[in-house]
């Protein structure tokens, strides 16, 4: 009897110690701070649905940037996720769990997706979603499925604050110009006759490094990085202030699932006419003095199959298909 | 396939980087690699003490963090080489680490009565090394020295960290313009194959050329 009453003790104590473990491994987790969240009711999915069985699973797992302002940061300090795409993905997740974004507790998990390997966690099934600043194009199309656009982002060119000889596109011909690998930079820059000699890095404070030390002089890629690299900057860096291009961002998914695409168009114009999708806004990209901008409508485009099949359909002008 | 027959040219480009990327290294190694094996073997204190610091600080530090800090960090103090040049120096003094310690392992292999035969007839420590001890200890380690050959090869890859667009550099970015990783990484699978076993077979005919046999 003695012996059971000190293994119940030793059970409690263990079960309190994973309890406290539980939620400090590397992968981060959704955490708290924000209180203005709508609730909603458990949803019902038909069964075999991808949404039911990630609700049964009780974790939806999404792969993200962890090192852009505004977008997705992984904040030094704390260790939180902080960004728009971050907001967006809590708000897919109470799509399908219910609830509020503060009540999802570790049902959303966040993983870190560099741009170069975002079709490959989709396609392995290392993540359930990507929303990693991904802009829709039809070479990305032929790989894996995007719901949105979430957001319409162009492309910028970043140049040190005492700069005035690029003030145009046009200036950047023949000078050096920095972009991330991956990027749809090159083929823009192309688009619009630019011949640049271009510099590529894996990763964008990088290329703000080599600005910096002026190995390049201008970075060219989607606003949205470069507004956090001129706050990182201390006045160092401007933007001028161009449009290289239109950047409709989505959120890639298995190639085929059309039911769960569909499901995420749904809970996009949801939370775009809730208000939930401007407060995102404010809070994150806003809050780095961009202004906001008028939510985009998602594309509900014709399913294509699987993957490897050359999209036939396409709702992207060509001008567009361009970018990191 | 088509993907890497479409860019076959720049596949080409990325292979003569790599290349020249690895000849050059491995000439500037060689010499660092000699310098500072001399070093360690030294009668002269300091300048072991010098070579051991050498070999244990470079050798022990990945190459990739070698190759950023010297790309990112120099600039800051007054340093600044293109990609091209950092990438030369750094895969150099990496791998220089490595010959010094494999000629070091063939100078200890060398009988220690040659050495004191050839000071007792009067040849300077410089001399007993070059004219004695090192025609001797390169052709006993000279299977090993291969490796590093072959090793500098693939290592020449992570020149792609510092935007030198070399073989796998090349393959990247094309996966990033197609999204087709797997045809694109095997084709450069099969490149580096193509410069590493021909690469081998060379060394293995200069080693049966000239290994001493006994």
């Amino acid at each position: 009897m003695r012996r059971h009453r000190w293994l119940a003790v030793a059970f409690v104590v263990l079960s309190m110690t994973a309890a406290a473990c539980g939620d400090s491994d590397d992968d981060s987790t959704v955490g708290g701070g924000q209180s203005t969240a709508t609730t909603v009711s458990k949803p019902a999915f038909a069964a075999g649905t991808t949404m039911a069985n990630l609700q049964a699973k009780g974790k939806l797992v999404i792969g993200t940037k962890f090192n852009q302002l505004g977008s997705g940061l992984k904040n030094p300090t704390n260790g939180q996720l902080e960004g728009f795409d971050i907001e967006i993905g809590k708000l897919i997740g109470v799509g399908i769990f219910g609830g509020t974004v503060d009540s999802l507790g570790s049902k959303v998990e966040f993983k870190e997706a560099v741009s170069a390997v975002r079709e490959a966690v989709i396609q392995s099934g290392d993540v359930d979603l990507v929303i990693a600043t991904y802009t829709i194009n039809t070479a990305r199309k032929t790989q894996v499925d995007f719901a949105g656009p979430y957001i319409v982002d162009g492309q910028d060119i970043m140049v040190k604050t005492d700069n005035t000889t690029i003030k145009t596109i046009a200036d950047l011909n023949g000078k050096k110009v920095c972009t991330g690998e991956g990027s749809t930079t090159p083929a823009n820059l192309t688009a619009k006759q630019v011949n640049a000699d271009l510099t590529l890095f894996k990763t964008y404070p990088e290329c703000a490094e080599a600005l910096r030390q002026g190995r390049v002089e201008a970075v060219v890629t989607d606003r949205g990085i470069l507004v956090g690299l001129v706050d990182a900057s201390s006045r160092g860096f401007k933007l001028v202030g161009v449009n290289v291009s239109e950047e409709p961002l989505g959120i890639g998914l298995k190639k085929g699932d059309d039911a769960f695409r569909a499901f995420l168009n749904d809970r996009l114009d949801a939370i775009i006419a809730s208000g939930e999708w401007k407060a995102a806004y404010e809070k994150t990209l806003g809050k780095l003095g961009l202004p906001t901008p008028t939510a985009p409508k998602p594309d509900r485009y014709a399913g294509t199959g699987t993957a490897t099949t050359l999209a036939a359909t396409t709702t992207v002008p060509p001008s567009t298909t361009t970018t990191r | 396939m088509d993907v890497v027959f479409d860019n076959l040219d720049l596949f080409l480009r990325g292979i003569r980087t790599t290349v020249s990327l690895t000849l050059t290294s491995y000439v500037v190694a060689f010499v660092i690699g000699m310098v500072v094996a001399s070093f360690r073997v030294s009668p002269v204190p300091p300048l072991r003490l010098v070579g051991s610091f050498y070999v244990n600080t470079v050798r022990n530090t990945p190459l990739a963090v070698l190759m950023v800090l010297f790309f990112f960090a120099l600039p800051d103090v007054g340093i600044l080489y293109s990609a091209y040049i950092s990438a030369i120096i750094v895969l150099s003094a990496y791998t220089g680490s490595f010959i010094a310690e494999t000629i070091r392992a063939g100078i200890n292999s060398v009988a220690k009565g040659q050495a004191e035969a050839a000071r007792a007839l009067g040849l300077t420590y410089p001399q007993v090394l070059r004219i004695v001890i090192l025609p001797q200890a390169l052709r006993a380690v000279i299977a090993p020295l291969g490796s590093i050959f072959i090793a500098l090869i693939k290592n020449s890859a992570l020149a792609n960290l510092i935007s030198v667009t070399e073989l796998s550099g090349t393959a990247e970015r094309l996966i990033n313009d197609t999204a087709q990783p797997i045809p694109l990484f095997i084709a450069a699978a099969l490149a580096y194959l193509v410069l590493t076993i021909p690469s081998g077979i060379l060394l293995g005919r200069i080693e049966r050329r000239f290994a001493i046999k006994r």
